[in-house]
């Protein structure tokens, strides 16, 4: 039997955004490459061009689930000195159509707890003696929640932490409903059975489902995956986004036909913002084409489901 | 203990796409390291191939010279000059069980790379090392004994071109290849089960030391102490005294200073955080991660280190580099012994304990030999 996914206790901006622009195109790039103001107008254009939603990568130094482009973008946002602090100022400019979300690592959720806390630093360097001490006292128990106040105060709508496993994902959980923000978890080909369940029940906004293994990067197919994972999923009553290797408007397409909620684009984007180098205009419009060609792309995705008349996914 | 975690520390902090991987591994270790005909052929490799059972040696002018009694297990001997071949056999035998064909793994200072390239050779794995540029500038030798047996070295050059940067290139390629890669993981850090599984396999050593000393003096030794990279070597030596009245000493990278911007010390001064797929310490962000020994130079630490010193059962220190390159100096002047730069650092802090004098039998593991820190030596000391 399939467990429901606990409906948030708010209005969810994420999932309203897909169901309403249906299907949906959710575009990603980096904060910080090559700059924080770049990423203003990048964002700008993203919004202009189509996007539904918007997914921006909070740069980490050690981000295990990316590919080369991704990881490329994220240590040119670090040489940039992109902090949270900087990121957070950024979303607070922004007015955007597209709800926002954050993607981020773990990591800088707590150091942002860490470094927000009263007592933050341990600089105690005298360690406890051999078997006499006090273990509450030495550790500094790090807190998800003033991330995610401050990302709720910026008017972020979602936060995505691809290290984050269902299992631990409690307490950022919790504290996403106090502050009415989406928590999004990937869904990997090879997620099935408990593990599956454990993450549909902490989902909300959307599922982010991984097309094919390995790390994300542009690539010229669109993997059957798509298909095995969109009917494991069809059960559960939460839209469907899928991601991974995304890169042209014919892929949009058919990863609609069959039967998401939504696109995902991340690495063809990093890439035009790579090819661009130093930024600025030219970049912006690039990157606004794009999209309006991902989002012709889905919607023509969606008009061939509907002339079919195949609203929900039943692929072999 | 439960999921591979200590006590909230560890636990499988990877994306999604990761985890059934992961799960297959915990399932293999699990049912193949237990059984009978694991445990025989990987004691006979550890026998033949890697040397074991390594001596324990009474270093009598060191003793001398401080007033205290100073053993050291001599992991410095085995196959390859390091401690890692423990664990590397252990692994590599496991991958082959599983019908993985292809090995790969990160290395700082070259010592893991190395032993995965003599286990590779050995089983006949196709076998990939990730490394850092600033390793690999530093590590040359080794880069050389690699190549040699085999082994692809890819320099790593993204980030700060060390063994964290090493890690992450690694985690990388398991991901894109989980189904006929084994990353065989150099410490008792990653996702679970890679820090107990390290652990079950460099238990040797305290297993060993455990009962050469008490052979030796009728009882056990007061102090335990080991440098602590990713904590291998230390976890190795400590795990068989757990349960025993054994102070544990371990000595971190300490760099220019705990207290300064440049150490690896993320258990004297760091705090609660994820990297790598664990729970654990870390140096804090405003901390450049540095330490003059690559295998020490590492931002956070294995979780079962970070649980030793939430409970008080050991105490850990940054040893600096000057302090370091001093026991360096010291060990091979006095015993005729020359330690791997990791190892100086455990050196120096058993040193300073025989200094303060609270301990009287004083075990030390000496986990490398310093073949490969020549040229740094050579530099720093105008040889
Ligand atoms: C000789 C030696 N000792 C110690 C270490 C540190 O690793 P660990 O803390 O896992 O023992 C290394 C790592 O390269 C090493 O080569």
């Amino acid at each position: 039997m399939t467990p429901e996914p606990t409906a948030p206790a708010f209005d969810s901006d994420v999932e309203a955004a897909i169901r309403e622009n249906h299907p949906a195109l959710i575009t990603y790039i980096t904060a910080g490459d090559p700059s924080l103001e770049d990423t203003k107008a990048y964002v700008e254009a993203l919004d202009r061009g189509g996007s539904d939603l918007i997914e921006l990568g909070l740069p980490f130094s050690e981000p295990i689930a990316e590919g080369p482009t991704i990881q490329g973008a994220i240590n040119r946002a670090l040489e940039a000195g992109t902090t949270p602090a900087g990121f957070f100022d950024l979303i607070d400019d922004l007015e955007t159509d597209a709800p926002l979300l954050v993607m981020t690592y773990y990591n800088m959720i707590l150091q942002f707890g860490n470094s927000e806390a009263p007592c933050a630093s341990n600089s105690n360097s005298e360690a406890p003696r051999a078997s006499n001490s006090d273990a509450a006292s030495l550790r500094n128990e790090p807190t998800v929640g003033p991330f995610v106040e401050r990302a709720a105060e910026a008017g972020l709508s979602g936060i995505i932490v691809p290290d984050l496993p269902a299992e631990e994902a409690d307490p950022l959980r919790t504290a996403c409903d106090e502050h009415g923000i989406d928590l999004v978890f990937i869904v990997a080909p090879t997620t099935e059975g408990e593990r599956l369940d454990r993450i549909m029940s902490q989902v909300s906004g959307f599922a982010y489902v991984q097309a094919r293994l390995g790390t994300t990067g542009a690539r010229a197919n669109v993997s059957t995956a798509t298909h095995e994972s969109l009917s494991r999923l069809s059960d559960y009553d939460v839209p469907k986004a899928v991601g991974f290797g995304v890169s042209e408007g014919d892929h949009a397409a058919e990863i609609i036909e069959a039967g998401a909620d939504g696109v995902i684009v991340g690495s063809a984007l990093v890439d035009i913002i790579a090819d661009h180098g130093a930024g600025g205009a030219p970049a912006a419009d690039a990157l606004e084409s794009k999209v309006r060609e991902l989002k012709r792309g889905a919607v023509r995705g969606g008009d061939a489901t509907t002339d079919e008349e195949q609203p929900e996914p039943e692929h072999p | 203990m439960s999921n591979g975690t200590f006590d909230g520390y560890g636990g499988r902090h990877v994306p999604e796409p990761l985890l059934e991987p992961l799960e297959q591994l915990a399932g293999a270790y699990d049912d193949i390291a237990t059984d009978d005909e694991f445990q025989t052929d990987l004691r006979g490799l550890l026998e033949a191939f890697a040397g074991r059972p390594t001596p324990l040696y009474h270093a009598s002018n060191l003793s001398e010279r401080y007033d205290a009694e100073i053993y050291l297990k001599r992991e410095d001997l085995l196959h390859g000059g390091a401690h890692k071949i423990n664990n590397a056999l252990g692994q590599a035998l496991l991958a082959k069980r599983a019908g993985r064909d292809r090995l790969i793994a990160e290395t700082g200072a070259g010592q893991h790379g190395t032993a995965t390239a003599m286990v590779g050779a050995l089983l006949d794995l196709e076998t990939e090392i990730y490394m850092g540029k600033k390793d690999v500038e530093r590590q040359e030798m080794n880069v050389f004994r690699m190549r040699l047996m085999g082994a692809e070295v890819n320099e790593v050059t993204r980030g700060g071109e060390g063994l964290a940067d090493a890690v992450d290139a690694a985690l990388e390629d398991f991901a894109k290849n989980v189904d006929d890669t084994h990353y065989l993981v150099g410490s008792v850090v990653g996702p679970d089960p890679f820090p107990r599984m390290v652990r079950d396999f460099q238990s040797v050593i305290g297993e060993e030391a455990r009962e050469q000393i008490r052979e030796r003096t009728g009882e056990l030794p007061d102090a335990a102490v080991a440098c602590v990279g990713g904590g291998s070597n230390a976890i190795g030596l400590f795990h068989a005294f757990r349960e025993d009245d054994v102070a544990f000493y371990g000595a971190e990278g300490g760099g220019d200073g705990a207290d300064s911007s440049k150490h690896a010390a993320p258990l004297a001064n760091g705090t609660d955080d994820v990297i790598h797929g664990m729970k654990t310490r870390v140096i804090d962000n405003d901390v450049d991660v540095h330490s003059v020994s690559a295998g020490l130079d590492y931002p956070g630490v294995g979780p079962e280190h970070a649980m030793f010193r939430a409970v008080g059962r050991c105490e850990y220190q940054g040893v600096t580099d000057e302090e370091a390159l001093a026991a360096f100096r010291e060990l091979s002047e006095t015993e005729g012994i020359i330690p791997a730069l990791e190892s100086s650092h455990a050196i120096a802090r058993a040193i300073q304990l025989a200094e303060d004098g609270e301990h009287e039998t004083i075990l030390v593991n000496l986990s490398g030999r310093g073949d490969k820190d020549m040229e740094t030596a050579a530099s720093k000391f105008e040889l």
